[in-house]
């Protein structure tokens, strides 16, 4: 790889590093009597509101139909996930810097098997979140009815359209990931030329 | 099309009116686009907030222009049961005064701050005319937040008209009264009345202070204006009664040709204050204050305040001869023209504030009353309006140089030019009209487009409501060269004055909720883990939290009759108009209404022991109705011991809650168990 793909390479993997500070993901909830909306930002060391107490008047509405309170503090998840965001920004631009094009193949395996578990992991807590309710304390109970939110799109929850979509730091991720998927295959190309 | 419809619509009804009957004004009828000048879409918002006095319900109403909506009535002066104001401790302090408590007062004149002689939309004040006070609101949260008694006053109906940059607002007093107020014979009103004009600062939030009362002759002094541009540092006030009546005013003081307006030089009584030619005399009266992070009242009583002589302190006060009892006084936006309204006149009294200096400065003097020189009427006259009709009160100016003139006894606005003196045209109004408004009318750049009538008979305007009528409200298009009567809208109380300003300059800047957080309210309940009851001798405390759909605690037992039990209810909620509301079986005084994150204490005696369930009065979730609980009052000295319960389903939100409001859920556990054990006792 030429000096100049690397030092371009090394700037599209240094980009992912947004991740750790931008939303990874943002779920919006929609209701006709929340005009102004409520919503929620996963980053990768927490879940914050999009406005301030949006976490908190999510939980209190929560409460009617027996889910769990999302409590960041108890989501072990948000605790590595800085360091794993961390160890793949850094590897892949040491990687990146020396030109190895044969790790850089291997890293991006890494990365989407890393962002596959990841939105796994996601699926997996809103899963738990929309079925695991307590009927003892449910004060809206609808026989069959669950609440998990969609991964990505739409979907109507009682009165609540919530709709999920990657925040700007999984679309930094992004950068990272096609950065270098891009720059292996237009060098790649050359070289066979 | 469908507004174009409703424009027809009202036309046929004018024509069916019209022909159905004695013809009236061809005016009545409106032009076939007025109903979509006035009509607001669903979901769309009103391009101006309109705040009108109350009038004798002591509150102020905020409505949209120029749909003519009511969007909110503030409590001022009146106790207001509909959400607790003046019942609760936090805002029982705010209607006291040197007499005690007064529950009711009579508003007049809203008065919007102004920044560099423009509406600025920080505060809006406003008067109580029978036990004069001024009170500020904030308008962030709509709310009163600062209320100052005038001491040596009454009927403070000149007030509170303000300085170009919100330095004073004034309260010039409408009866003259002994000055200290003591048991005199009303026949001495000539040697023992006095009439004080009080200049409060008022540009700092929470600290309205009378910076001088000046002393005038015992006259009835009636309406106010700020000089601005050319005559800021100069305020204009109008008297009657120059004759000094005291007993049958309507003829006695209507004698006179010409009464006075009284030119007040402030800049120049600032100086005199500072130079120590002020007294201070022994006064009473009271300063109340709202403190924003506790959300609480709290009155002080002052004892004194600075008096300025006009003798001690040359210049600081002139007359202005003006026809026949003037009421209204008002100058125009170059600060040049001051406008007079003899309500008795034939004309209209224009004053030039030019000539009064130039007048001033080569003594065209006419003699001096209590020492206070009276300027020539031909040396300060600007101009006359002939034959503006009859009864002319108050004037408003719009963009163009305009003048608009309520006439009370002619029932109609008139509008006319500034400089020519020429009028221009003419509204009729239904029926006798008082103030009238434009919005930004006494800014140094009206914002123009409507005037407001104001009018104080209402007759057959609307459905008949018994004999007590609405009063009514009619908004006019002033952008053409010629009036268009767009709509009449009912008022409540008695509307006397009215300011206006764009919404943009307010609506953005509302207060959504209160920071739990940041509270600093000494009972504020931050999470359902500090609720609880204790007891302090024949003192109940019961500290409550309200969040959709329960209070907790919802079972309280232990109350013994006799017991003065404080209920401080905190709606911990901290969402955009999520509100709660507090009322008990039987209890005296009134409902509470708790905004979110405010902390709300209402005092309860029970007469009798029994059950008294208690419920939330504001419709907040679909669990409302299940919103309530009860308490247990028992006869003294039953032995019942204090507890509060929470019901079965409280119990397990109320774990939910603690769970999730604690960082470190141990500490939580602890108070849990700790409010649990309490609870249990």
């Amino acid at each position: 790889m030429a000096p100049r793909a690397r030092l371009l390479t090394v700037l599209a993997v240094l980009v992912g590093l947004g991740a750790l500070v931008l939303p990874l993901w943002e779920v919006r909830l929609g209701a006709p009597q929340y005009p102004e909306g409520l919503g929620l930002q996963i980053h990768a060391h927490t879940v914050t509101g999009i406005k301030p107490n949006d976490l908190q008047n999510i939980n209190g509405l929560n409460h009617y139909i027996g889910m769990k309170p999302i409590l960041p503090d108890a989501i072990p998840e948000l605790r590595y996930m800085p360091w794993l965001i961390g160890a793949l920004i850094v590897s892949g631009a040491l990687l990146a810097a020396r030109g190895m094009r044969r790790g850089l193949w291997v890293w991006l395996a890494a990365f989407a098997l890393l962002g596959a578990v990841g939105l796994w992991d996601f699926w997996r807590w809103e899963h738990d979140y929309g079925h695991n309710l307590d009927m003892d304390t449910a004060i809206i109970v609808i026989p069959g009815m669950t609440y998990q939110p969609p991964l990505i799109g739409s979907k109507q929850l009682l009165n609540f359209t919530a709709t999920a979509w990657p925040g700007t730091g999984a679309m930094a991720l992004g950068v990272a990931f096609f950065g270098v998927l891009a720059t292996l295959a237009v060098t790649g190309r050359g070289r066979t030329a | 099309m469908r507004n174009q419809a409703l424009g027809r619509l009202t036309i046929m009804v004018g024509v069916v009116a019209a022909a159905g009957c004695t013809p009236k004004a061809p005016q009545q009828l409106v032009s076939g686009d007025a109903a979509s000048r006035v009509y607001v879409a669903p979901g769309e918002y009103d391009e101006l907030y309109s705040f009108m006095s109350g009038g004798f319900s002591g509150n102020v109403t905020v409505y949209g222009l120029p749909s003519g909506r009511l969007l909110k009535t503030i409590p001022v002066f009146s106790q207001f049961p509909e959400n607790g104001y003046g019942y609760t401790e936090e805002t029982k302090p705010m209607l006291e005064t040197s007499y005690g408590a007064v529950p009711w007062d009579d508003t007049h004149h809203p008065q919007l701050s102004q920044t560099k002689g423009m509406a600025d939309g920080r505060w809006l004040f406003i008067n109580g005319n029978n036990t004069p006070r001024i009170a500020r609101i904030d308008l962030t949260t709509f709310e009163t937040v600062e209320i100052l008694e005038i001491p040596h006053a009454a009927g403070g109906h000149a007030s509170p008209f303000i300085t170009p940059n919100s330095e004073y607002v004034v309260s010039a007093i409408r009866f003259s009264v002994p000055v200290p107020n003591v048991d005199v014979p009303v026949e001495t009103y000539k040697q023992n009345f006095k009439g004080s004009l009080s200049f409060v600062r008022a540009d700092q939030p929470g600290k309205m202070e009378i910076a001088f009362q000046l002393m005038m002759p015992g006259y009835n002094y009636d309406l106010g204006r700020a000089g601005k541009g050319k005559s800021d540092g100069w305020f204009f006030f109008t008297t009657y009664n120059s004759e000094q009546a005291f007993t049958n005013l309507e003829l006695n003081a209507s004698k006179s040709d010409k009464d006075f307006m009284a030119a007040v030089n402030w800049k120049l009584a600032e100086k005199c204050v500072a130079d120590g030619k002020a007294k201070t005399a022994p006064a009473r009266y009271a300063h109340n204050t709202f403190d924003h992070s506790s959300r609480q009242s709290k009155s002080e009583m002052i004892t004194s305040v600075r008096m300025l002589m006009p003798t001690d302190c040359p210049g600081v006060v002139y007359f202005l001869p003006t026809p026949k009892s003037p009421h209204g006084v008002n100058v125009d936006p170059t600060g040049e023209y001051i406008v007079g309204g003899g309500k008795l006149a034939s004309v209209i009294p224009v004053h030039s504030f030019t000539k009064m200096i130039a007048a001033i400065e080569s003594k065209a003097f006419d003699g001096e009353l209590y020492g206070i020189p009276i300027l020539k009427y031909e040396s300060v006259m600007a101009g006359e309006v002939q034959k503006p009709g009859l009864g002319p009160l108050h004037t408003e100016f719009d963009d163009k140089g305009n003048a608009y003139t309520s006439m009370f006894i002619s029932s109609e606005i008139v509008k006319w030019k500034l400089g020519t003196w020429e009028v221009l045209d003419r509204m009729p109004v239904y029926y006798s009209i008082g103030h009238l408004m434009v919005p930004g009318g006494d800014n140094v750049k009206p914002y123009g487009k409507y005037v407001v009538a104001m009018n104080k008979i209402t007759k057959d305007r609307y459905l008949p409501t018994g004999a007590e009528l609405t009063q009514s409200a009619q908004l006019i298009d002033i952008s053409g060269d010629k009036m268009k009567m767009l709509l009449d809208f009912p008022t409540q109380g008695e509307p006397h004055y009215a300011q206006a300003l764009p919404a943009s300059l307010i609506r953005d800047k509302q207060v959504k909720f209160f920071s739990l957080a940041e509270s600093t309210h000494p009972f504020v309940t931050r999470a359902e883990s500090e609720a609880g009851v204790s007891r302090d001798g024949r003192n109940v405390h019961v500290k409550m939290i309200a969040i959709r759909s329960h209070f907790a605690p919802d079972v309280i037992e232990g109350i013994e009759v006799g017991d003065t039990v404080s209920w401080h209810v905190t709606n911990v909620e901290q969402d955009w108009d999520i509100l709660h509301g507090f009322a008990v079986l039987g209890m005296n005084t009134a409902e509470i209404i708790l905004q979110p994150g405010e902390t709300r204490t209402i005092k309860w005696v029970p007469q009798k022991p029994g059950i008294y369930p208690f419920y939330c009065t504001d419709f907040c979730s679909a669990l409302h109705q299940e919103m309530s609980g009860y308490v247990r009052v028992s006869a003294r000295g039953s032995g019942v011991k204090l507890t509060s319960g929470v019901s079965a389903k409280a119990a397990t939100q109320q774990a939910r809650a603690g769970k999730y409001a604690a960082p470190k859920p141990e500490t939580h556990a602890h108070e849990a168990a700790q409010a649990a054990a309490k609870g249990g006792k």
